[in-house]
């Protein structure tokens, strides 16, 4: 078994540690980071639960090895609201049109919408299901999701709030 | 499932990732985006004892035209080449087969040689290549080699590479025939950014008159490696491509593929589906070509 040195940016911290080559970066963020926020679903890259923002853009946790990540910045879905214990304008959303039901999927849809967001602060419905096109949802239909991604695009739009939001990476 | 244990080795340089590759006699596997090979470790349908990690390797990142054609260096992400103006402008085929290819969350990490060396058999960007036909650069422990596409893909999941070797980039030629050109990309999946069950890529040049000049079908999905559809194109060839012409290239297409059934969908229905989908791009490429002026 092969070890090695990582140190990588996680939600603004710092971290160093020693991990085996084969440790996905997902299990590193869960069981070594303890940050259990990030879902692990299919485990090979289909289902989209384990999505994390790496360097700025969405990516798949499962699908990249944490000694991979040496020395990149990681933001998990618990850095997306603006401080504990508060929602940001997204997950407000999401609790809103009840984009959610089981929860499985929610941390990768939330990070999908707000890569999305950053990129395109007006998606279309249509652009919304391509950029959750990788996220799969078995409670909802999408369409809660889709609504709650519009909403929040909307109110992003209107308040300074929400450009400290979307910004906030 | 996890992955078996490994060794991981990220190499500073081609050469260096080629020596580590040999010493590994065989047992090592480079891995760039990992979106292909993950799974594969995962599933552990791989088994490697190394990994050689050519993603911070800065030689190998890069799009660029020269001498007639686009060179897409190795590890540039599918992402960045779905960005790439230079693509856009001299090759949208690709442009278009990479909309189709996985979602963001996989193409801002999966590469064009990652897609490229693993070979499967309804990969967009190695259908692509093969229809503009590029050219695999390759660098072995000794020496560096040109592989062209048609020579590439040997079957599902395999290609010429040799074990010690790194594929380095892909050389996609701008066709050069006289004229007003058109492309297009088809797919059909089950679900939106799932592998395709059966897609087709074309490539066509017409003449002042609406003739078909030169055209380059290739089909995915109807057998272990993307195919071309040669007897389906000459068929084309000279013709203003009426309907009679593209339902008569659609069933020679149809007489010469043997897809297989699988869970998902039978030969039969991938016959048929393959067919419309050569005839719809082939209108979309010359839709394109035509309403250019």
């Amino acid at each position: 078994m092969s070890a090695h040195h990582v140190t990588l940016t996680v939600n603004g911290r710092t971290h160093t540690a020693q991990v085996s080559a084969r440790l996905t970066l997902v299990d590193f963020l869960r069981d070594v980071l303890l940050l259990t926020g990030t879902h692990i679903g299919c485990e090979h890259g289909v289902c989209g639960a384990c999505s994390i923002l790496l360097n700025g853009k969405p990516v798949r946790s499962c699908l990249i090895f944490a000694v991979q990540a040496d020395g990149m910045d990681v933001v998990t879905v618990e850095g997306l609201s603006p401080e504990p214990e508060t929602l940001s304008i997204l997950q407000d959303c999401f609790w809103e049109t009840h984009a959610l039901q089981c929860g499985f999927c929610t941390p990768g849809m939330l990070i999908a919408a707000r890569a999305l967001l950053a990129e395109n602060p007006a998606p279309s419905e249509e652009q919304i299901r391509e950029g959750i096109g990788g996220n799969l949802c078995r409670c909802t239909g999408y369409k809660p999701i889709v609504d709650a991604i519009l909403l929040a695009a909307e109110r992003m739009r209107r308040s300074n709030a929400g450009a400290r939001d979307v910004g906030a990476d | 499932m996890k992955a078996a244990d490994f060794d991981y080795s990220c190499a500073a340089s081609i050469p260096e990732a080629c020596r580590l590759l040999a010493g590994a006699h065989g047992e090592g596997r480079i891995i760039a985006g990992g979106q292909t090979l993950v799974p594969l470790l995962a599933m552990r349908l791989a088994r490697p004892a190394l990994l050689v990690d050519i993603n911070r390797i800065a030689d190998l990142r890069g799009i660029e035209f020269s001498d007639g054609a686009v060179t897409i260096k190795a590890c540039t992400t599918q992402a960045d080449a779905l960005a790439s103006d230079v693509v856009r402008k001299h090759v949208p085929l690709l442009a278009k087969a990479l909309g189709h290819v996985g979602h963001s969350q996989t193409r801002n990490r999966g590469t064009i040689g990652g897609s490229l060396a693993n070979a499967d058999p309804v990969a967009e960007i190695c259908m692509t290549a093969l229809a503009l036909d590029g050219e695999i650069l390759s660098h072995g422990p000794k020496s560096q080699r040109t592989i062209p596409c048609s020579e590439f893909f040997r079957g599902a999941m395999t290609t010429a590479l040799a074990l010690d070797e790194c594929l380095t980039a892909v050389r996609l030629p701008i066709w050069g025939h006289p004229g007003k050109a058109g492309s297009s990309f088809q797919e059909m999946s089950i679900r939106r950014s799932d592998f395709a069950l059966v897609a087709a890529a074309v490539q066509a040049q017409f003449d002042e008159k609406g003739l078909c000049r030169h055209i380059a079908i290739v089909v995915g999905g109807c057998c272990p490696t993307p195919m071309r559809a040669s007897a389906a194109a000459n068929r084309l060839i000279g013709t203003n491509i009426e309907e009679p012409d593209l339902a008569e290239a659609a069933r020679l297409l149809q007489e010469t593929i043997a897809p297989r059934s699988d869970l998902h969908a039978s030969a039969d229905y991938r016959r048929r589906v393959a067919g419309e989908l050569v005839m719809r791009a082939v209108r979309e490429s010359r839709r394109e070509a035509m309403g250019a002026d």
